[in-house]
């Protein structure tokens, strides 16, 4: 029986349940050994030759290249993991975050000093919030009409 | 005989432990969340806990994939403040108190609750940030520690159900240790915030206050809430507060005792991505 997942229909977001964790397996334990200042150095330092030293897959591979998030999550990473990307790039966690909605770093910040993210019309996929999927990506880069 | 004398419940955002070490206490972003929790500092000062259980979660830090515990109690006589990619944090070493964490997991895993036990961990932001908030940052920490981390990071965790009836079974085994001490119980994590995808950023204010409410008044019916409630009100990393319904379940009122007093409640919007929410109440 494949795994009940009623979290399916909540927009902009992906649940790291035991599918999303066996696809991310390697992508996240390359990210915890980002925790020793050593691997910090090799990564920067050639940071290809590092990835190939794990047993990830070409995509996973590109997604940390690009620093691309939505897409290392779309593979299987966590947000947790992946922060030791954002640590070893001097990235806060706001700054990880926000890069995920497509909005600039001021654009995210000031979305949460005017307190945050609203609920309404976020909660199920097909309504009209701003985390929907027809209305990404959000802030400037939306507006421009995408590219 | 050991007592349960209050619960602390807090936010534990990395971020504010960052604006700590960085010395940005003052700076108009972060005082009010830094004001917020100075009564409860004070109360601290004048009402010390001989020991603290703090039920926290591991951010990819102690726990990689290689293993997920759903509930995993610190049995070691100290815990390392962890080197979570930005360098450790520079926070005082953290005692725990290896004779009350056995006492408890001997008695809470003979009372049905299959704790993991941990004789090395390094401890992150889950747990030091809740310590600066309590106590600000002396020399030394006031007192022992119980760390006591809860999978929250890779689904399923376990329902607030589970966590209130596991809050109840730590309270009697803190009964039966024989020896006068005063625990505090913290629950820390939450409350609103996403940390990934377009729908980073989510806060939900009512959802969060409501929580509150219902924490202090209604914790019994609190539990009966699902997953998904979390998840879709309160973002995908609100889901940590289902570990404060461990700290509740140790409460007097939920033992057969009176009604506690709320000491302090506090709520800020934002602390970096997250809604900060902080509650104090006393069993005296
Ligand atoms: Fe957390």
């Amino acid at each position: 029986m494949a795994l009940d997942k009623p979290y399916n229909d909540i927009p902009g977001t992906t649940i790291f349940d035991a599918d999303q964790s066996r696809l991310g397996y390697h992508l996240n334990q390359f990210c915890m050994s980002l925790m020793k200042a050593e691997n910090r150095a090799r990564f920067k330092a050639d940071e290809r030759a590092y990835l190939d030293e794990w047993p990830m897959t070409e995509e996973q591979k590109l997604a940390v290249l690009a620093r691309d998030l939505n897409r290392c999550i779309a593979a299987g990473g966590n947000i947790y993991f992946l922060a030791k990307i954002g640590a070893t790039d001097s990235k806060s966690f706001q700054q990880m975050a926000g890069s995920m909605t497509g909005m600039t770093e001021e654009e995210y910040r000031d979305m949460m000093i005017k307190g945050g993210r609203s609920i309404e019309g976020n909660r199920y996929l097909g309504e009209d919030g701003d985390a929907q999927p027809h209305r990404q990506p959000q802030g400037k880069a939306g507006q421009k009409g995408g590219n | 005989m050991a007592k349960i004398t209050a619960s602390v419940y807090s936010s534990h955002v990395p971020a504010i432990g960052a604006a700590i070490d960085l010395g940005k206490t003052e700076e108009a972003y972060w005082k009010p969340v830094f004001d917020g929790f100075a009564p409860t500092r004070q109360w601290e000062k004048e009402n010390p806990p001989d020991v603290v259980f703090l039920v926290f979660n591991d951010h990819a830090t102690a726990f990689s994939l290689e293993m997920i515990p759903t509930f995993a109690i610190g049995t070691a006589a100290e815990f390392q403040p962890a080197d979570e990619g930005w360098g450790p944090r520079p926070v005082p070493k953290v005692y725990g108190h290896p004779e009350l964490a056995a006492h408890i997991a001997q008695s809470v895993i003979q009372d049905d609750f299959d704790l993991t036990i941990v004789n090395k961990m390094d401890v992150d932001h889950g747990l030091t940030v809740p310590m600066n908030l309590m106590f600000g940052s002396p020399e030394a920490w006031p007192c022992p520690v119980i760390p006591f981390a809860v999978n929250v990071v890779q689904y399923p965790v376990p329902s607030g159900r589970r966590c209130f009836n596991l809050g109840k079974a730590i309270r009697r085994a803190i009964d039966s240790f024989d020896k006068p001490l005063n625990v505090q119980i913290w629950g820390t994590g939450g409350m609103s915030h996403q940390l990934q995808g377009p729908r980073a950023g989510l806060i939900n204010a009512e959802w969060d206050n409501a929580f509150l409410d219902r924490l202090i008044n209604d914790p019994e019916g609190l539990a009966g809430m699902s997953h998904m409630e979390y998840v879709r009100e309160a973002g995908s990393e609100g889901i940590e507060l289902v570990m404060w319904l461990i700290a509740r379940g140790a409460m007097d009122d939920v033992n057969g005792g009176k009604a506690p007093t709320v000491r302090h409640r506090f709520y800020h919007v934002p602390a970096s991505n997250t809604a900060v929410g902080h509650l104090v109440l006393d069993n005296t």
